[in-house]
């Protein structure tokens, strides 16, 4: 087959001037062009979606109901009825698996969002105005990150009697702001004395039109990147504290209540089928998210991945 | 509405039947200084006196050239005027009104009438945005133009400066240099603005295209009736395209004139030193260089008296003690050096 060589050294033929008709990429498309390329986030991203539907779906797969104590079936085997057994109240660890990852979903999710509502508004008003909102917003960033982060989440939830899912993402989110919030604070740092918001600043803009049209989609490269890595963290932080007894109350299933409910030599050595599978399903979840997280990175700043 | 304002109102109204040489921007002892800070506490330990007391006018439809080597001030006496720097002391006029303190709400409204082209092509625009975008912002900012007004505007500021109307949906990574910077002008140019400050626009563009760029622009000031203040680091650059000049040394004007006075009859001992470094093919008129010793004094402790008396050849014992004072020396040529202190008035 014959080419013309400078076809071939060209990388983006459909940029060369005369080619019309190719539509032009913003910078955002050819972002998630490059996250496409990356096999990895893309399996990422299916195995997810699995999970995610496999959990709202869950009546579709079993009809047993997760919270549905019955004292004459406590640590059953696996049987037609009970795919996975049941747990020490007789309730069915496998409608708990798919419930409880909704609950380790949501949980996440939710906290995420949260955590990015608070980071955008404090970056943006410490990266942006600077002076004394800026030293205010860090001291109190600092203070926040100067707590342990367990020793302060036990004693809210400690003193808090009846822990709603609400309650609890609201408890992490407003533990763990400080992160989101100096990164952002540090990318609109750079960004300032960048000309284009000399010019913004020049033409009349308004400081929130500034913010939300120049910084925002000049820093979401970032953003995106940490907010979906918090994720995978809270989705840890929750089955974390579940574990030790601190996080969503039973009987509500979360993944890390039921391997709380597993802590028993007998359980953790006659039925694996218990507290293998909310295991397993915690470690997909968060590797693909962070797998998630790395191919956003590497599609939003290409430099990163020439290491 | 208060006194003041009427006044502005009143005054606004007259100038319109002025006649052409009235002046359109003033600026009056303009200082801006950028805190140091230091120490355990983060307090003031000194300034870095970027402008130092400057004062110049516009005319309307003139462009005054603005020389100077880096750490001169001039891209920070450009951003004072424009309110993108506050003023630490002095006044800025804008048709005889004092737009130096204006709060940020007033401020919008002459920004329709200033613009600003900056240097860096690649920096100066959002890559974030598309072209059409980024020249239909002002519009939105600033008027209450339809969807499809602005677009037809975009389409027509973009032919106008010599891109093709489908370059409206692409975005800033697709072009080069000079296109961008094209792009930054076309920008400038949406509110239709009386006065526009150019920050050393050409020079990061190659030499093939700096000309290009300057005939635009001036094509533009012609059809616009526009007012430059271009800043620049090139006398080649400014000589092209200025109609007076003036020299900046360490936030100071040296030297102000127009052009050909300027470029024939260099002054100030400064000016010298600048223009015979223009690299020059004529042989007949061979002017012997004259070599600068030294840096840039550091603005933060700039030395006494006369600025440039550190690297100047003729400096004498007055130089040290007394900062001279910019002083007519004829026909528009203004010099701040004690060596003319005679011949001046």
């Amino acid at each position: 087959m014959q080419s013309n060589p400078e076809e071939q050294l060209s990388p983006q033929p459909e940029n060369t001037p005369g080619s019309e008709k190719e539509e032009s990429k913003s910078p955002f498309q050819l972002a998630m062009r490059r996250f496409i390329k990356n096999k990895m986030a893309v399996i990422s991203v299916f195995v997810l979606l699995f999970m995610i539907i496999v959990c709202v779906m869950a009546p579709v797969f079993t009809d047993q109901d997760p919270e549905k104590t019955n004292l004459l079936l406590i640590e059953q085997g696996p049987s037609d009825e009970h795919i996975l057994g049941t747990n020490g109240q007789g309730q069915d660890n496998f409608s708990r698996l798919l419930y409880g990852g909704r609950i380790s979903l949501i949980v996440g999710f939710s906290a995420m969002f949260f955590t990015l509502v608070i980071g955008v508004i404090l970056g943006s008003l410490a990266g942006y105005y600077g002076g004394k909102i800026d030293g205010i917003i860090m001291r109190a960033a600092d203070i926040m990150l100067m707590l342990p982060f367990l020793v302060l989440v036990l004693t809210i939830i400690a003193i808090i009697e009846e822990i709603t899912i609400g309650m609890f993402v609201t408890i992490i989110a407003l533990t763990t702001w400080p992160n989101l919030t100096r990164i952002i604070r540090g990318t609109y740092l750079s960004l300032r004395e960048q000309e284009f918001v000399h010019g913004a600043r020049a033409i009349g803009a308004s400081d929130f039109r500034i913010i939300y049209k120049h910084f925002i989609p000049n820093a979401i490269g970032p953003i995106i990147v940490n907010a979906t890595l918090m994720m995978a963290t809270y989705i840890i932080i929750e089955s974390g504290l579940s574990f030790i007894g601190f996080g969503i109350p039973q009987p509500t299933p979360t993944w890390g209540n039921m391997i709380s409910e597993a802590m028993n030599v007998r359980i953790l050595r006659d039925h694996p089928e218990a507290w293998i599978p909310p295991g397993i399903a915690i470690l997909v979840t968060v590797l693909a998210i962070n797998f998630i997280g790395d191919g956003l990175r590497d599609a939003f700043d290409p430099k990163s991945k020439q290491r | 509405m208060s006194v003041s304002e009427q006044q502005v109102h009143k005054e606004k109204t007259e100038n319109i039947d002025n006649n052409d040489h009235e002046v359109l921007v003033q600026a009056n002892h303009i200082k801006k200084y950028f805190p140091i800070s230091g120490g355990i506490f983060k307090h003031t330990v000194g300034h870095v006196k970027a402008v130092d007391d400057v004062s110049l006018k516009i005319s309307k439809g003139e462009t005054l050239g603005i020389v100077g080597e880096s750490g001169s001030g001039k891209s920070t006496l450009g951003r004072v005027i424009l309110r993108l720097l506050e003023p630490t002391e002095g006044e800025i006029l804008f048709e005889n009104n004092d737009i130096s303190y204006l709060g940020n709400r007033k401020l919008r409204d002459y920004r329709k009438n200033m613009q600003i082209v900056f240097q860096d092509p690649f920096a100066s625009l959002n890559s974030k945005m598309s072209v059409g975008e980024l020249i239909e912002e002002p519009l939105l900012v600033q008027s209450s133009a339809s969807k499809s007004e602005r677009k037809e505007k975009s389409v027509e500021l973009l032919e106008k400066v010599g891109l093709r109307a489908s370059d409206r949906m692409k975005y800033p990574h697709e072009f080069s240099g000079g296109q961008r910077q094209r792009i930054s002008i076309a920008r400038a140019l949406a509110l239709h603005p009386k006065f526009i400050i150019c920050d050393e626009p050409v020079s990061a563009l190659d030499v093939s295209i700096q000309a290009q760029v300057l005939n635009l622009m001036a094509d533009l000031q012609d059809e616009f009736n526009l007012t430059y203040l271009f800043i620049a680091h090139d006398l080649s650059v400014v000589k092209h395209i200025s109609d007076r000049v003036a020299v900046m040394y360490l936030g100071r004007i040296a030297e102000t004139a127009p052009k050909n006075s300027l470029y024939k009859n260099p002054l100030h001992p400064y000016t010298q030193a600048l223009l015979s470094s223009i690299p020059s093919t004529d042989t007949r008129n061979h002017r012997g260089k004259i070599k600068l010793s030294g840096d840039l004094p550091s603005p933060a402790n700039p030395p006494s008296g006369c600025a440039f008396r550190t690297r100047c050849s003729y400096a004498h014992d007055r130089c040290s003690m007394e900062r001279p004072e910019l002083k007519h020396y004829g026909n528009g040529h203004y010099v701040a050096c004690h060596l003319y202190d005679d011949t001046t008035t």
